[in-house]
């Protein structure tokens, strides 16, 4: 049996494409800010913090990081109505995302910090820069730099897993492709597009969060 | 075994099993009802609220009800046949079934192969929600947000007739699209009416309601091919229904909403 495929019939759908792109990664952009941003404040708790507020971080991780993202998606979305909060699609989609990137990368992050030789801080001490000093710009440049290749891999699988954000009707890239195949039957087509799409969305997104990592996160390496 | 005699013996068995067709066929399915005071009609169990089974493991529904309705009337006996949509129209063409009862739409295709009596329920794809909320018209859907199945019927539906403003929220599947409106993440509810049917049972506290029509394709009760004194015996069943509001009563008892004008 031989297949044709037809792929004008779907790229013929472009806008629909187009609208999905730009609702990945703008999903992508917003959760990967904040998500990182929660990810190092809960390293920051589970190495340095408070003691008392470390078993309540470390409950968070371990919560996220064993159960499945679309049921903590469905929970947020079809769930939390229930207790009377509310929250659309996008809202839900970008909560569930920061969420779920906060307790994936609060460990990559934690790792790193681990791994800054003890030497490192105490010079910071000795020079008389705050507990707080040292970590923003002692300990944490050279542990984003450690992590930021396992970083950035997590934010390309959170995206990817962005996917499943059309479950709850957010128009993402592949809530296009399943729209364009169940109104056209070219499921086979609409599928190889957004495949070749999400490809060039995960390669585009490492190089420009390596290229920026360098550049504004940890500096540039040397030597 | 030689080719011939294999040949031989397929002619004889095919003879025989003509031989055995034609003799049930000679006596009409109405005259062997009448005999057994026993009618065969064929139900969905997996169709709610059409058919269904309850707790109590006994099949209910739209299509139940009519069934007990027409051996009553008839005076019969009920055989209920538990049927799903692929086998419906085989049951009655193998006579395992005298009448076909399963939210069965009428086409041409399968007018070649069964007969129809007149349509008995309606089958719909509409729009529902809160009493409270004003739908009067597609144009009212502006600014409200509506829950749909993407690539169903309903969705083709809607995106033809829906208005710019109204705001489409498109579900994978009937569940995500009933579990969206009833957790209340969106105002409406655009589906077919045995999804609809069935969450409004189930949701009693979300005091949902028929709003608005996207399609209609009624029921027929399907009659096999030549059994013209049965069909017309059930037609006068369904005409006198009709008639009395037996009809609109079992639309409105299952569907939320009277039978309305029903083919013939």
């Amino acid at each position: 049996m031989s297949i044709e495929l037809d792929f004008a019939s779907v790229l013929s759908q472009w806008p629909l494409l187009l609208k999905g792109v730009a609702w990945t990664l703008g999903l992508t952009a917003v959760s990967a800010v904040l998500g990182v941003l929660l990810g190092i404040a809960c390293a920051w708790v589970r190495t340095e913090g408070p003691v008392w507020s470390r078993p309540a971080v470390a409950a968070y991780v371990e919560l996220i990081r064993n159960t499945p993202f679309i049921i903590q998606l469905f929970f947020i979305f079809f769930g939390l109505p229930a207790l009377g909060l509310r929250l659309g699609p996008e809202w839900s989609s970008v909560i569930a995302m920061v969420i779920n990137l906060g307790a994936y990368s609060a460990e990559i992050v934690r790792a790193g910090i681990q791994a800054t030789p003890i030497g490192q801080i105490e010079a910071a001490v000795s020079l008389a820069l705050t507990r707080v000093q040292t970590f923003i710009w002692v300990v944490l440049p050279p542990a984003l730099q450690r992590i930021w290749p396992a970083l950035v891999s997590q934010i390309i699988i959170v995206m990817l897993g962005s996917a499943v954000c059309g479950q709850i009707s957010t128009e993402e890239l592949s809530f296009a492709a399943n729209l364009i195949q169940s109104r056209n039957f070219r499921a086979f087509e609409a599928f190889i597009v957004a495949t070749v799409i999400y490809l060039g969305l995960s390669m585009a997104t490492r190089a420009a969060l390596n290229w920026l990592g360098e550049r504004l996160v940890f500096g540039r390496r040397r030597g | 075994m030689t080719l011939t005699k294999r040949a031989l013996l397929a002619a004889a068995s095919a003879a025989a099993l003509l031989g055995a067709s034609s003799a049930a066929l000679a006596q009409s399915a109405m005259d062997n009802i009448l005999k057994t005071k026993l009618i065969k009609i064929a139900i969905p169990t997996d169709f709610p609220p059409y058919g269904f089974v309850g707790i109590d493991l006994k099949p209910q529904g739209l299509d139940v009800d009519m069934a007990n309705y027409i051996a009553a009337k008839m005076g019969v006996k009920i055989e209920l046949v538990p049927v799903t949509s692929a086998n419906r129209i085989p049951y009655l063409q193998t006579k395992k079934a005298d009448l076909v009862i399963s939210t069965l739409g009428k086409n041409a295709e399968r007018e070649k192969v069964i007969d129809f009596t007149a349509a008995y329920s309606p089958f719909f794809q509409a729009i529902y929600g809160a009493k409270t909320l004003t739908v009067k018209s597609m144009a009212d859907l502006a600014g409200k947000t509506v829950a749909v199945t993407r690539g169903a019927i309903e969705d083709q539906e809607l995106t033809k007739v829906a208005p710019a403003g109204a705001d489409l929220k498109r579900f994978e599947d009937n569940n995500a699209t009933v579990s969206a409106f009833v957790s209340g993440q969106t105002q409406l509810l655009a589906t077919g009416a045995s999804v609809a049917g069935v969450m409004m049972q189930r949701n009693p506290q979300l005091n949902a309601e028929y709003k608005l029509l996207l399609k209609d394709s009624p029921n027929f009760i399907g009659v096999a091919k030549g059994e013209d004194a049965l069909r017309t015996r059930v037609n006068a069943i369904i005409a006198e229904a009709k008639k009395s509001g037996d009809i609109d009563k079992m639309a409105q008892k299952w569907l939320g909403r009277p039978a309305g004008q029903l083919p013939e």
